[in-house]
């Protein structure tokens, strides 16, 4: 078999596998968020926490909820870090300098889990398990609690209650990510991820120059970093580590995991407003954007353009043999289409196009299918944005599930469209400048200003992902991103909160010959093309100034 | 007394941020180092290591370099692919190169400091491609790459800017100071000059050369890229069936003797679609040395 028909042979598989789980796993989520009584372990967390769970919240509350709770946690992974070489299991690591743990602690609490940092290199065990993964379970939780809120918003009538936070990121956590990673983990151990509280095995190499073999509770934080759309790797080199990933299988896996949970939310979504076609419809619009996605960044790779890759005859530049061009491709295309930026192979080093790609997936918003929860908000953002334009086009006051999408709503979905374009564009028009960031470019022309635009582009969507040449330590870089990272991730979360609650003081208008049906394939067809020509207005210009340039030298 | 609002949620945050830690932070993690202690799971949740005579000579999931202190191949064994982590497959500072697909152009070396400047990947993959060929006696010319394993590239002068007559013509990775003569003598009937560390060439237009080198080169494509983890244990099996006959030749064998030990230690796709296949390179080593002894 040919390494291409193997690997579109791979991403059918890898469709099946999400078709087949998404409704079963969707259900499940739906069962945990409404669920009326609570379950023991929940009451005795609720008692240790200290908070009422059967007292809703507004969206005010939730949002103040959602921001103390990511505050602390900033704060509190800050210390941890700053105080590591105090701690036990610290493998010898000293505390991180101030301004690389703003930076990392801001990227985890986001769920962008920006490394500008080296694991191996800088973080202990203790770290790396309790203070980073922590955080790869519950701002995936907090991302899913917005998103589950948007939707009581669309789902309710004539209330201001939406749900209490506290509640809502327990029971997910809990009863959604801590089994699935259980399980995966065991699996990725059977498959040869490491798991263990060694600091590392020194060995002799066969050449006799000796090697440090790693230690460290890697499996576990593998699964929940994929799972919960985070993406930062136990190691430098992320999912392309022998450690972390060892097997074309596990590669499989891990791709299955990043997927898993922002598929099922549509489920999930349709399930809540009581019109399972509408999670069908949504789940559709992500799933003809991932498609054309993976398929192009595949046909970039084994097409192989450039002058390296040309000299080469492969694009085989930061690539491993056992997962190959076309399995690496589809990580690269799935990772940046997700919030998760987690990578098996160097997106650096792919062809000017591939590699565009990756940053074009980020640019549209991570919606197709976005960060677990993170891809719902944003893309039933994107379908409010559509309901609206079309109802322009007809002259009727717009209307999405029953609530009428008005000025206020308008002026909401629009401040959270806009809100990433403007950190990318300035940041990286602020950082260029500078004569001293743009030395932080490894590669002049075209090339540099595509990594500095990937920089910005991966800050701003929280995925995290790199063009790793692109020297980011430095004071500017981690503040600047650390303040794009806050603000991409809070300010959009904000803004659909105040949504949810507009949506959810209103009563539900019954659907009339005049309603745009949003469950048809018209709807799913011109949600995309909105989607498309509102990232390309946005970001053509320094796309092609960038990426586009260097393909076509 | 009843606390104001905003002080009783961040209190709320702060012990959840510490019931998480102790439930997620540290229960998940140690109840999965708990199952890596279950026999079977055990060698692999400790690295996959691999003993011989009684010490750890390496992981099988982990690549080596088979080179000698001089960063020389040690010719009776098959030699892993370029590695970008630390001096070469060091775990304690992973890497790739991260270079982009048209770096082609190096930074020549200052002559008052011979250690100074760097080399494009493009002049990475000429000068890998012309060892490796060399070392196993085939062709090792690349397109884009000239015969003395640099990167074929040149700067061009135009009298205006873009367009309009070539002025000048310099082979940007050819120094003077070791390359006085370019890889071609003319361009476009310009005569090609060499290039000389410190001038400015920011003025012309980057023109790679393809060269007359076959499409499909004789040194496979793993062998002359650094890969993702700089750890790669895996080399394809086109790049293993090229150093078949030195292996043979150097163990004093045949060749279907080695062919044989390659496919015992090559894995297929999983499911036959999953990866691409690959022969673990320390298990190889190891399993000649075990057939043909260790020198």
């Amino acid at each position: 078999m040919s390494s291409t028909t193997a690997g579109i042979i791979f991403i059918v598989a890898m469709i099946a596998a999400i078709v087949a789980v998404h409704k079963p796993l969707g259900d499940y989520m739906h069962r945990v968020v409404t669920r009326e009584k609570d379950r023991a372990v929940e009451r005795w967390i609720y008692k240790l926490v200290g908070v009422k769970s059967d007292v809703e919240q507004t969206w005010g509350g939730y949002a103040r909820s959602v921001l103390a709770f990511s505050a602390i946690s900033i704060f509190f992974l800050y210390g941890f870090q700053r105080l590591q070489e105090h701690l036990p299991l610290s493998n010898d690591m000293v505390g991180v300098p101030a301004a690389l743990a703003w930076n990392t602690s801001v990227s985890f609490t986001t769920n962008t889990n920006w490394q500008a940092y080296s694991g191996e290199a800088a973080m202990g065990h203790l770290v790396q398990m309790a203070g980073l993964a922590v955080q790869n379970f519950v701002s995936a939780a907090v991302g899913i609690a917005v998103a589950v809120v948007l939707v009581r918003g669309f789902a309710r009538k004539l209330t201001d209650k939406l749900g209490n936070f506290w509640v809502d990121i327990v029971r997910i956590s809990i009863w959604v990510l801590l089994p699935i990673s259980i399980i995966a983990a065991a699996v990725l151990i059977i498959g040869g991820a490491v798991q263990n509280l060694d600091a590392g095995t020194a060995s002799d190499t066969l050449n006799g120059a000796g090697q440090t073999i790693t230690g460290g509770p890697v499996a576990s934080q593998e699964v929940i970093k994929e799972l919960g759309t985070n993406g930062g790797g136990f190691y430098n080199v992320n999912s392309a580590h022998p450690f972390e990933n060892p097997t074309s299988w596990t590669n499989f896996i891990e791709i299955f995991l990043i997927l898993c949970i922002p598929f099922s939310m549509p489920r999930l979504f349709g399930r809540l407003v009581g019109d399972k076609r509408q999670g069908l419809a949504i789940a559709a619009v992500m799933a003809v954007m991932a498609i054309i996605s993976v398929g192009l960044i595949f046909g970039f790779e084994n097409w192989a353009d450039g002058t390296v890759p040309s000299a080469v005859s492969a694009a085989m530049e930061g690539k491993d043999v056992r997962f190959g061009i076309p399995n690496s491709a589809t990580f690269g295309a799935i990772t940046t289409l997700t919030s998760t930026g987690a990578v098996n192979s160097f997106h650096d080093s792919y062809t000017a196009m591939g590699g565009g790609m990756t940053m074009i997936n980020m640019m549209l918003g991570e919606v197709a299918p976005g960060g677990v929860g993170a891809g719902l908000y944003g893309m039933l953002i994107l379908a409010v944005m559509t309901v609206f334009i079309a109802g322009l086009m007809v002259g009727r006051t717009p209307e999405y599930l029953g609530k009428k999408i008005g000025a206020r709503e308008m002026k909401l979905a629009s401040l959270y469209f806009l809100t990433t374009p403007f950190l990318v564009l300035v940041g990286t028009a602020t950082s260029m400048s500078f004569t001293e960031n743009r030395e932080s470019m490894q590669e002049a022309g075209p090339h540099g200003l595509s990594e500095m635009l990937y920089a910005f582009t991966s800050a701003s969507n929280n995925n995290g992902s790199a063009f790793g040449g692109f020297n980011a330590n430095t004071d500017w870089y981690n503040t600047a991103l650390g303040l794009c990272m806050l603000f991409g991730r809070f300010l959009p979360i904000i803004l659909v909160l105040a949504l949810a609650g507009s949506l959810a003081k209103q009563r539900r208008i019954p659907a009339s010959a005049g309603t745009l049906p949003t469950h048809k394939p018209l709807f799913v067809g011109m949600v995309v093309f909105t989607t498309l020509i509102l990232v390309a207005l946005t970001f053509l210009p320094v796309l092609a100034l960038g990426p586009i340039a260097e393909a076509l030298f | 007394m009843r606390l104001p609002n905003w002080i009783s949620s961040h209190l709320a945050a702060l012990r959840a941020i510490l019931v998480f830690t102790v439930l997620l932070g540290l229960a998940y993690p140690l109840l999965m180092v708990a199952v890596g202690k279950i026999p079977g799971l055990s060698d692999k949740a400790n690295g996959s290591l691999i003993e011989r005579d009684g010490t750890v000579i390496g992981s099988s999931l982990i690549g080596q370099s088979f080179t000698d202190t001089d960063g020389d191949p040690l010719v009776r064994y098959f030699q892993s692919r370029p590695s970008a982590a630390g001096d070469g497959y060091d775990p304690l500072s992973t890497s790739a190169s991260n270079l982009g697909p048209e770096s082609i152009v190096d930074e020549l070396p200052d002559p008052a400091d011979p250690e100074s400047g760097s080399a494009s990947l493009l002049t990475d993959v000429c000068s890998r491609s012309l060892a490796v060929g060399e070392l196993e006696g085939v062709d090792g010319s690349r397109p884009y790459c000239t015969p003395g394993g640099v990167g074929a590239v040149l700067g061009v002068f135009y009298s205006d800017g873009l367009t309009g007559d070539v002025t000048r013509v310099v082979s940007l990775n050819e120094d003077c100071a070791t390359t006085p003569t370019p890889f071609t003598a003319t361009f476009e009937g310009v005569a090609v000059e060499c290039a000389r560390f410190g001038e400015d060439y920011a003025e012309a237009i980057l023109t790679p050369v393809r060269g007359d080198a076959p499409d499909d080169p004789a040194v496979p494509a793993d062998a002359v890229t650094a890969s993702a983890s700089g750890l790669d244990p895996d080399i394809s099996p086109a790049y293993a069936e090229l150093q078949i006959p030195r292996i043979a030749r150097e163990r004093g064998t045949d060749e279907a003797t080695v062919r044989s030990l390659v496919d015992e230690h090559t894995t297929g796709r999983f499911l036959g679609f999953m990866g691409e296949p690959a022969v673990n390179v320390l298990e190889l080593n190891l399993a000649l040395d075990e057939t043909f002894g260790e020198k």
